[in-house]
């Protein structure tokens, strides 16, 4: 049976499917930011294979197949951000400084933190992508040196914070132009905060989707650079 | 458009983005000059939205299960990990909210100075 397993081409992949519909129609049903069907499903596939003792290679291995996906559906986030291009084209230079002041803003503060609290190179490298969406964090922190599994959960456990405090931080910082509140989202909870901003108005969703890529390809950019002295 | 039509756009800038991580030396993800090129490519009419849109949304309903497989790793890393939680968090949490209050006020001024100061979009 483990050799069988290690061997099928398909048992991963079902198990993964499976988890995440479950994990989906838990949320589905409770309607929580915090059930995120990410966290959840993996953790049933952990339990699933600590259970069964399969190991976490053989998993990764059946995985690959997914993987293959992941950048033609990456590529795929041009399309909506395309569109929202067209229809945002008036607010365009207010949003660009907003993403880039805000982008600036988490890549300093995740690194002066991480500083400050002595983290190992490879925690902060895994960390600073973590405002931008997943398909794009979790490729940059594997270009730059970071730990994939850790940038996924920094990713959205921002989200989901995002998310649910959203609203209260928009009060705080009194962000009542729609537009600047679509690009706090955006920018600092990427697709996660982005469901928020959009049951707020549909313009604070559309300018959130719109930040969330421009938010991605800017800390690519900078990192890009940056990376290499940290 | 049929979808093995979409499926074969989006595969060959998935292929331009490689070439593009293979040529140009900087650790940027492939997949962020395809998305580039893609977008370069709607703006000039060279590709369509219809050309791709059932074919896309597929992909991007896609994206979350993706992320699954790197999640469940942190089984493998839980050591490295588990010493530092309280910092992560922390980092992670204020980090989110310093984020949020540049991107948006920044963004509500400058919308705000254009508009005479009346702080709505």
């Amino acid at each position: 049976m483990p050799e069988f397993i290690q061997s099928s081409a398909y048992f991963a992949v079902a198990l993964t499917l499976i988890a995440f519909s479950i994990a989906s129609a838990c949320q589905k049903k409770w309607k929580s930011a915090l059930l995120n069907p990410i966290l959840i499903s993996a953790a049933l596939i952990i339990a699933v294979l600590k259970l069964a003792g399969i190991s976490n290679e053989v998993y990764q291995s059946g995985c690959r197949f997914l993987n293959f996906l992941l950048t033609p559906a990456t590529i795929c986030l041009a399309v909506s951000f395309y569109e929202q291009f067209q229809h945002l084209k008036p607010h365009l230079p207010a949003v660009c400084a907003g993403v880039l002041a805000g982008t600036a803003a988490s890549l300093a503060s995740v690194w002066g933190l991480s500083r400050l609290f002595d983290l190992e190179r490879v925690l902060t490298l895994s960390l600073l992508p973590k405002s931008v969406t997943t398909a794009i964090g979790v490729a940059l922190s594997e270009e730059i040196g970071g730990i994939a599994a850790i940038t996924t959960a920094a990713i959205v456990i921002t989200g989901t914070f995002g998310n649910i405090a959203g609203p209260a931080l928009c009060r705080l910082f009194r962000l009542r132009s729609e537009v600047a509140q679509g690009v706090a989202f955006g920018t600092s909870s990427h697709v996660i905060g982005t469901s928020r901003a959009t049951e707020m108005s549909q313009l604070a969703g559309a300018v959130s989707s719109l930040s969330l890529t421009l938010a991605g390809i800017i800390t690519c950019i900078a990192l890009s650079f940056l990376a290499q002295y940290i | 458009m049929n979808y093995l039509k979409q499926f074969c756009v989006i595969i060959i800038f998935s292929f331009l983005g490689e070439l593009c991580r293979w040529l140009i030396p900087y650790p940027i993800p492939a997949s962020i000059y395809g998305m580039v090129l893609l977008f370069a490519a709607l703006s000039l009419k060279i590709v369509r939205v219809e050309q791709l849109r059932d074919g896309s949304s597929f992909l991007v309903s896609c994206l979350p299960v993706l992320f699954v497989a790197p999640a469940v790793s942190l089984m493998a890393c839980w050591d490295q990990l588990k010493n530092a939680l309280v910092p992560l968090l922390v980092i992670v949490l204020a980090a989110t909210v310093l984020t949020f209050g540049v991107a948006g006020v920044v963004t509500q001024w400058l919308l705000g100075r254009r508009k005479g100061g009346s702080g709505h979009a």
